[in-house]
């Protein structure tokens, strides 16, 4: 999965989670919750959506690597790469 | 005749000592005067007295002790007027917060002058500015029809019984301001203007470290998969559902009837739309769901407020509501009751705060729980009780 795929789908489960968010232009460093104003619960529920998604377990601790578009692209890019 | 009553000198003062007179029955006296010094616990205070006249009896001897309201002394008007009304002198302060400094709230009473005004006008309580008759108030209350999105067609301007009456049926004398929000916003005016009206509000914060809580939390989802995980708002929540087991006067409904206590916590949840506006549906018995069953009724109800599918029973019963400003928040939130309830609980943001632990200051995350109580059904000693309850269960999660 390149980065941009990666990208893309934070930005689907985003706007699954918070339907108004769709189409809105973000960079990748804007703060998500800020930029999209999304509440704890809306960063719970990508977390969850995003772990079901990939496949993966995304640890609470690490739930702050979603902050940003590009953190969050890094993030799981890293999880996905053969260990 | 006009009455020298004791003053209130500052929200938690309840009683003063009349340390002595400065006037004699007989003399004359000015608005302005100072007539008598009152001990407080903030000291010695003069006291003037609010009108002209003569002072024609002293009721209260030097040395004595008297609460807040008392009347000192009896002043003659000096021209042949007929009774004035008694002297702005305040209703004595919260008792609670009097009598228990614990209770006193953050926000106290408006400190009543130590000069009243000196023309005994009445003094216009807050949202009576607009002009009705009091039928007109009468069934605009009765029809919880906020009168201020009603245009008056009597003298001035003023609001008659009719206009309600046009305004009930949906006339075009409804304010067009009014008439243009969306059905969302109305609700939330007219059940905030009620509130505003009807209940006499007061208000209450209790700051407290949520170490224990945030460590368990961490603790928790550390060892559960994304979807089992928990909010620490799911935490606070059952911590209150919990502590109003105890505190009945604050869950349930206030009617016609006055007030009567919920045997069922049905906890409204305050949930902001997007967009603006919000809804506060019920979670039912929430004091009997575990915390992970909790979890996935609020993450649902959430969701549905969200996509407007929630259902008319979730939105009628609450019988107390919370509401949590989550992590973007600011440190806390005076809220406004529901109507017909008789409280409603906040929780401000956690936040990193120096916190004395022990003789030193540490780094601690801090949360302040704040409520707005009905003081019809209840008082701020008892809600002080609360929010320190609900604090002490919320550092201790394991029991929740």
């Amino acid at each position: 999965m390149t980065r941009e795929d990666l990208r893309q789908i934070i930005l689907h489960e985003i706007s699954q989670i918070a339907p108004e968010t769709e189409g809105v232009a973000i960079s990748d460093t804007e703060d998500l919750r800020e930029a999209l104003d999304l509440d704890s619960m809306d960063i719970f529920n990508l977390v969850v959506a995003l772990s079901q998604r990939l496949g993966f377990d995304i640890p609470d601790a690490d739930a702050a690597r979603l902050t940003t578009l590009g953190s969050g692209t890094d993030y799981l890019q890293s999880r996905l790469a053969p260990r | 005749m006009g009455t020298f009553s004791m003053p209130s000198l500052g929200a938690d003062m309840e009683a003063g000592t009349l340390v002595e007179w400065l006037k004699k029955p007989g003399e004359t006296v000015q608005r302005g005067d100072i007539i008598a010094v009152v001990e407080t616990d903030k000291g010695a205070i003069e006291v003037e007295v609010f009108e002209d006249g003569k002072i024609a009896q002293l009721l209260v001897q030097p040395g004595e002790k008297v609460p807040v309201g008392t009347p000192l002394a009896r002043i003659a008007s000096n021209e042949d007027l007929p009774p004035t009304e008694e002297p702005a002198v305040p209703a004595a302060p919260d008792e609670a917060a009097a009598r228990e400094p614990v209770a006193q709230p953050v926000m106290p009473p408006v400190a009543p002058p130590v000069v009243p005004p000196a023309s005994p006008a009445p003094l216009l309580p807050p949202g009576e500015v607009l002009r009705a008759s009091p039928a007109a108030r009468d069934l605009a209350r009765e029809k919880n029809i906020d009168l201020a999105s009603v245009a008056g067609s009597g003298p001035d301007g003023a609001i008659v019984r009719d206009d309600v009456e046009q305004a009930e049926v949906g006339s075009p004398l409804v304010r067009e301001t009014v008439a243009d929000l969306d059905p969302m916003r109305r609700a939330i005016a007219a059940a905030m203007s009620r509130s505003k009206r009807d209940i006499p509000h007061y208000y209450l914060a209790h700051s407290f470290d949520v170490t224990a809580a945030a460590a368990w939390l961490g603790r928790y989802n550390a060892n559960h998969p994304p979807a089992e995980r928990l909010l620490m708002g799911a935490l606070t929540v059952k911590a209150a559902a919990l502590a109003l087991r105890e505190f009945p006067e604050f869950n349930g409904f206030y009617g016609t009837g006055g007030f009567t206590p919920s045997s069922a916590i049905h906890m409204g949840m305050a949930i902001a739309m997007r967009g603006g506006g919000l809804a506060a549906p019920a979670i039912h018995h929430t004091d009997s769901i575990a915390l992970p069953e909790l979890m996935v009724q609020m993450r649902d109800l959430v969701s549905r407020v969200r996509k407007g599918g929630f259902r008319s029973s979730e939105v009628s019963d609450p019988t107390v509501t919370v509401s949590s400003l989550g992590d973007r928040g600011v440190d806390m939130l005076l809220p406004i009751i529901y109507p017909p309830q008789v409280a409603i609980i906040g929780f401000g943001s956690v936040s990193q705060h120096a916190w004395p632990v022990g003789d030193a200051l540490a780094v601690r995350p801090v949360m302040t729980a704040t409520i707005g109580a009905d003081h019809r059904a209840n008082d701020g000693h008892r809600g002080a009780l609360l929010l320190r309850r609900i604090a002490e269960l919320l550092n201790r999660p394991e029991g929740l």
